[in-house]
């Protein structure tokens, strides 16, 4: 086979792969150039996207014998070649665009072909010129910012003295790899000699099937070297995020419960696994009816998908204070509504990726994941090893969101690797993630709400059913997160809110920013508008009025005490409000003859942080190396939201030193201490407190080592701490001292775990330690005719306790509100429909407008220098915010999400007649 | 097999064997593939020079059937092809209108082809190539239906070529639910001629995503005629849409896409008139 000659990044190169193969896999397989990513193989996201001659093109739609002859530059040719991509790194870096860092360099790669042309691009041109590349973790926003201020030098970072890192808005310190393009995601590394898998899967959403003649297949394909099934797995083939719930089978044994769901794997040489045809897999498929809504699922005579759990009914939750029927009773106005939404898809950009290789009798695996240590644990049990056996190595993750919490690749990787005794790797396609990674759950919500004349709340009755799916995954959480915030950051003195996790043959839900909580609050915050509207109040007064007080009890008898911010967060908005419903309002009057309407909403929201009434302790370790810098366990596994730089920050501050010489070690789990998972917004609070605890420790012994006080001064160097204390100066020669067996002059280790309470059987108790709160104001335009609906621009106040990192916390409000537009406006999943990012849409860059932020610090005491979750808060106001904007627009109410065009037109039509 | 010839005749005298797949901008061939590998031959035509670039000419113009959307975009050309540049910025993204060939998109017949709205209304011809020669089809007989066209193994699409019969301003909406990267709920293409009295003397409109293939609405355009240019969107009735058979998809119902179409000619319509005032 001839060679394909081209320039590549400026050298001439003979590639040798097929010339039919893609671009992007001979770019990433033949020349190790893995800044260019592969999101979808279908043009769909951008983040493959190089230079050809000078043009930006999607290396996946190319075929490399295509570009005989041609000049392509990828980002790691630009980085080292042009100005003006070099500029656009800085820019990145400095605006905070970067977050997980996937999409980045199709970012700077579209960008660049604007700037070499544009130096100074308008918004417009930004958009226009990287709106070829999707993004879910920023809102879009800092990367147009970025991409407009780069024609100008980006000033010198000033890094932060001692004991002013926290609030400080710090760059990513793991940021420079992710505009270079050198950040090893799960897809980006595997050993030379890897063999690669792939699973088999149910086409069906339930069938009984059989194996045929295995021993054939694998003789009839030279390459493969196992077929591996349920048999294979020598320890339990089961595994699941809670244990007591563990129902997922690594390889499904006779019935698949969902379509997607891996009943077999090939493993063989890569060429041959690739190029393998799976439709004569020896398997016969018995299609069985399937359950595929909640009320046949729930039907008295539906086949039990699992058996034990009666009715199909995974959990309940419930929380009861005072006597709702009762309240509802002194109501003078009650409110009551269904609402519906759907399977909502996590569409990280990143595709679940990973490889496991056996060492002795130990199992590494190196993954995408957002829960190393709980990943361990499960791969231990499936192998029938112990956990010490089996060694997580956490890649960098390209987006979470909630579903990396749950394993994909590592079973099979794991188990093949164990059993083959070869490096074995996995990289699941977009179709396949869309089939088999979990969702946000959908939910049939039904709620009352009544209310006094003089506008207080009285009672809530809050009823929810949630599609959890063929397995348990996060079902039991959002049942159980759900009730407890059911009265929204509101007090309510009489509430009874019902729950259950309902399986049936659908892709299993699981844990999505959020837990159910975005749902609840897009049918309750509707309902509080109604009420306002009701009883003659405006919608940002009745909500500032009901507002739960820190001397409040809330739905499950917590009283905070202390940073409970709700209240400055409506307040906050208050200006704008009037401002912006008074524009609204002549803008409709203006074109009372057109067919735009424009509208303003308003949602609150609060959410708490960490477990509900569950354990969930992170520790972290941190040593005093002899060269006199700080090495950080960093177990808080960074997913994009920046746990890597706000955990630094919290312990350069508690420690006393510049954040500049702390070394970050990753989430390895061999040599760094459980944080727990990325999840429930607890990194920054939870992990964030265990940093805080392990620096104050290692300062404590610096300062006893040096016999001062506490208020020395600390100065770090090369081979010295020196401990300043008024005229004292004391030295402390590093080198003299003995190491411990990791290496360190000096360590600390730290746990923390929320003080929290169980929930009685009414659900009373302490949930969380700490509650975050916000609250949005969207500004929205309908057209009447086509029932499109453009967020024209969104104000999102929120009590983040203590803003450690400003900018991060602004890209965390960015990146939630856009998914929470995409949850408004145009996300659905239909299992089975549509399993691509062409057919499943998420915002583009276009579709987000500027956003305008308000950071209350009403400091949680418990946490690190008073600081709270902000990752699922961000989310959680902005699609009831558009809803009650729509309304306020159109004067129609949709009780199902997302508000599509079809739906809203065909609301605004039923209205007119 | 990769096949890259660097003439016609070799190209098509590779075609003649079964069982070649055609590739140009492959912005559909790699994505219908899906996890597949290309299995048997591939006969890449993006190194014709024949095949590249648009001619204008005195009597039509030429589009080469290896012409991407950026080409369309960046090449002057009169008025009538507003439409087809304004479906070309809405063409996927800059990525894919840089490879995405014009042709291809005919050739691969999806209802929701942007293309095919706007050249079905400038009249434009198929021009197909095979060992066997050369024939011409009309664009409206060339799609048949879903992703079925009348190009016969063995055949190329060498040209589009669009008789210069209308010379006036046209405009072209494609609606969708995001900004960017959007595939339609429903688009309309539409170009005015106005007579010598300043009324409309020839009007052209074409739906698509509301039909296995795109429909030119042609009741409406003889509707139009003698109109004036301002009352050309409200001459459009219900009636006018009754050659459309929209489905119920994920994108949206069959009641919101002839509703949102009938919507959309109208506008369209308005925004070409509007095309005289300049």
């Amino acid at each position: 086979m001839s060679a394909t000659r081209f320039t590549l990044n400026g050298g001439e190169v003979e590639a040798r792969s097929a010339p039919a193969a893609r671009l992007t896999q001979v770019l990433r397989e033949e020349f190790g150039l893995t800044g260019t990513k592969v999101g979808c193989d279908a043009g769909d996201c951008g983040a493959c996207t190089v230079l050809l001659d000078g043009e930006p093109v999607c290396a996946c739609l190319t075929a490399v014998g295509q570009v005989e002859g041609a000049r392509v530059e990828t980002i790691e040719g630009l980085g080292r070649a042009s100005e003006v991509t070099r500029r656009l790194q800085e820019s990145f870096l400095a605006h905070g665009a970067a977050q997980c860092g996937i999409c980045t360099p199709g970012m700077l790669v579209a960008a660049t072909h604007l700037l070499e042309r544009t130096p100074h691009p308008t918004e417009q041109e930004a958009m226009d010129a990287i709106g070829g590349v999707l993004c879910r973790c920023t809102g879009y926003r800092k990367i147009v910012a970025a991409v407009c201020a780069a024609g100008t030098p980006v000033p010198h970072e000033e890094t932060p003295t001692a004991g002013a890192a926290v609030g400080a808005r710090l760059r990513r310190l793991d940021g420079r790899r992710k505009v270079e393009g050198t950040d090893i995601f799960g897809a980006d590394e595997a050993p030379p000699d890897c063999l690669l898998l792939r699973a088999v899967r149910s086409p069906y959403h339930r069938a009984r099937f059989r194996f045929g003649d295995l021993e054939g297949f694998l003789k009839a394909h030279p390459g493969i070297h196992r077929v591996l099934t349920a048999r294979d797995v020598p320890g339990v083939n089961c595994y699941g995020v809670i244990p007591p719930f563990a129902d997922q089978p690594v390889f499904a044994v006779e019935e698949a419960r969902f379509r997607g769901e891996a009943v077999a794997a090939v493993v063989g040489e890569s060429a041959a696994v690739e190029a393998l045809d799976l439709a004569p897999f020896p398997v016969e498929w018995q299609e069985l009816p399937p359950l595929t809504t909640m009320d046949a699922a729930l039907a008295d005579d539906a086949p039990l998908i699992h058996p034990g759990r009666p009715q199909n009914v995974l959990t309940r939750g419930r929380v009861v204070r005072g006597d709702v029927e009762a309240g509802l009773a002194q109501a003078d106005l009650v409110v009551e509504s269904r609402f519906e939404t759907g399977f909502i898809e996590h569409a990280y950009i990143e595709p679940e990726a990973g490889f496991a290789r056996r060492v002795g009798d130990r199992i590494e695996v190196q993954v995408s994941t957002q829960a190393p240590h709980h990943h361990r644990d499960d791969i231990a049990k499936i192998l029938g090893i112990s956990p010490e056996a089996v060694r997580i190595l956490p890649t960098a993750v390209g987006g979470g969101f909630g579903s990396k919490l749950d394993m994909s690749v590592q079973p099979f990787v794991a188990l093949a690797a164990w059993l083959l005794r070869r490096p074995v790797r996995m990289v699941w396609s977009r179709p396949e993630s869309m089939m088999a990674s979990t969702k946000r759950h959908p939910a049939r919500m039904r709620s009352r709400i009544g209310a006094t004349r003089d506008g207080r709340l009285v009672a809530i009755d809050f009823e929810a059913d949630f599609n959890t799916g063929a397995y348990s995954s996060w079902g039991p959480t959002v049942a159980n997160r759900v009730p407890v915030h059911a009265s929204g950051p509101y007090y309510v003195p009489h509430c009874r809110a019902r729950s259950r996790a309902i399986h049936t043959n659908l892709v299993p839900a699981g844990a999505f920013r959020g837990f159910g909580v975005p749902q609840l609050t897009l049918a309750q915050e509707q309902l509080m508008d109604e009420l306002a509207e009701k009883l003659g109040m405006d919608a940002l007064e009745f909500r500032i009025l009901n507002a739960l007080r820190p001397d409040q009890p809330t739905a499950t008898g917590q009283v905070l005490g202390a940073g409970c911010g709700i209240r400055q967060c409506f307040e906050a908005l208050r200006p704008q409000w009037r401002k912006r419903r008074e524009a609204a309002r002549r803008f409709n009057e203006q074109n009372a003859a057109g067919v735009l309407r424009r509208g303003v909403g308003l949602a609150g929201m609060w959410y708490g942080c960490g477990n509900t009434s569950m354990p969930n302790p992170s520790t972290m370790r941190v040593g005093l190396k002899a060269n006199g810098r700080i090495a950080l366990h960093q177990g808080a596994v960074d997913i994009g939201q920046g746990s890597n730089t706000v955990i630094a920050q919290i312990l350069a501050d508690a420690l006393g030193a510049p954040i500049g010489c702390i070394d970050l070690l990753p989430a390895d789990t061999d040599i760094t201490p459980d944080c727990g998972k990325t999840s429930a917004s607890r990194q920054t609070f939870v992990s964030g407190k265990a940093a805080e605890l392990a620096g104050r420790q290692l300062r404590a012994e610096i300062l006893r080592q040096a016999n001062a006080g506490e208020g020395a001064r600390l100065s770090f160097e090369e081979g010295r701490v020196t401990v300043q204390e008024g005229d004292h100066e004391r030295v402390l020669w590093l080198e003299s001292l003995p190491l411990d067996a990791r290496g360190y002059v000096l360590s600390a280790e730290a746990t923390f775990d929320p003080p929290t309470t169980p929930l009685d059987a009414d659900g009373q108790g302490d949930p969380y330690a700490v509650y975050g709160f916000g609250a949005h104001l969207a500004e929205v335009e309908v057209d009447l005719e086509l029932g499109t609906t453009k967020l024209i621009g969104l104000i999102a106040a929120h009590d983040v306790g203590r803003a450690v990192n400003p900018m991060l916390i602004e890209g965390q409000i960015e990146g939630g509100a856009a998914q929470g537009l995409g949850m408004a406006l145009m996300e659905e999943f239909i299992p089975g429909r549509g399993e691509n990012l062409h057919d499943y849409l998420i915002p583009s860059a276009g579709d987000m407008p500027k956003i305008e932020f308000v950071l209350i610090e009403d400091a949680a005491p418990v946490g690190p220098f008073g600081a709270k979750g902000i990752g699922e808060q961000a989310l959680i106001p902005t699609a009831p915010a558009i809803f009650n904007a729509i309304y306020d627009a159109a004067g129609v109410r949709l009780r199902r999400a997302p508000a599509t065009p079809d739906r809203l037109r065909a609301a605004i039509k039923a209205l007119a007649r | 097999m990769f096949l890259r010839p660097r003439t016609l005749r070799e190209a098509v005298e590779a075609l003649a064997a079964p069982g070649v797949g055609i590739l140009a901008g492959g912005t559909d061939f790699f994505p219908a593939l899906g996890e597949r590998k290309p299995a048997g031959a591939v006969l890449d035509l993006t190194a014709i020079p024949e095949l590249r670039g648009i001619e204008i000419g005195p009597e039509r113009i030429r589009i080469g059937a290896a012409a991407s959307w950026t080409e369309v975009i960046r090449t002057p050309l009169p008025r009538a092809f507003d439409a087809l540049k304004a479906a070309a910025r809405e063409v996927g993204s800059v990525q894919i209108q840089n490879r995405a060939t014009v042709a291809g998109n005919l050739c691969n017949a999806s209802p929701a082809a942007d293309g095919v709205p706007p050249l079905l209304a400038l009249d434009a011809e198929i021009e197909l190539l095979s060992v066997r020669g050369e024939r011409r089809v009309p664009l409206g007989s060339f799609i048949t239906g879903n992703r079925k066209t009348v190009r016969a193994p063995g055949e190329i699409v060498t040209a589009i070529l669009v008789p210069r019969t209308i010379e006036g301003p046209s405009s072209f909406l494609k609606l969708g639910a995001r900004r960017y990267l959007v595939i339609s709920i429903a688009m309309v293409a539409a170009i005015l001629e106005a007579d010598t009295t300043g009324r409309v003397g020839q009007a052209r409109v074409a739906v698509g995503s509301c039909s296995p293939v795109a429909r030119r609405l042609a009741q409406l355009e003889r509707d139009l005629v003698g109109a004036g240019l301002e009352e050309v969107g409200a001459r459009v009735e219900p009636r006018h849409l009754d050659v459309l058979s929209p489905i119920d998809d994920l994108r949206g119902t069959a009641e919101y896409r002839r509703d949102a179409a009938r919507t959309l000619v109208a506008r369209a319509l308005e925004a070409a008139a509007g095309g005289f005032l300049q």
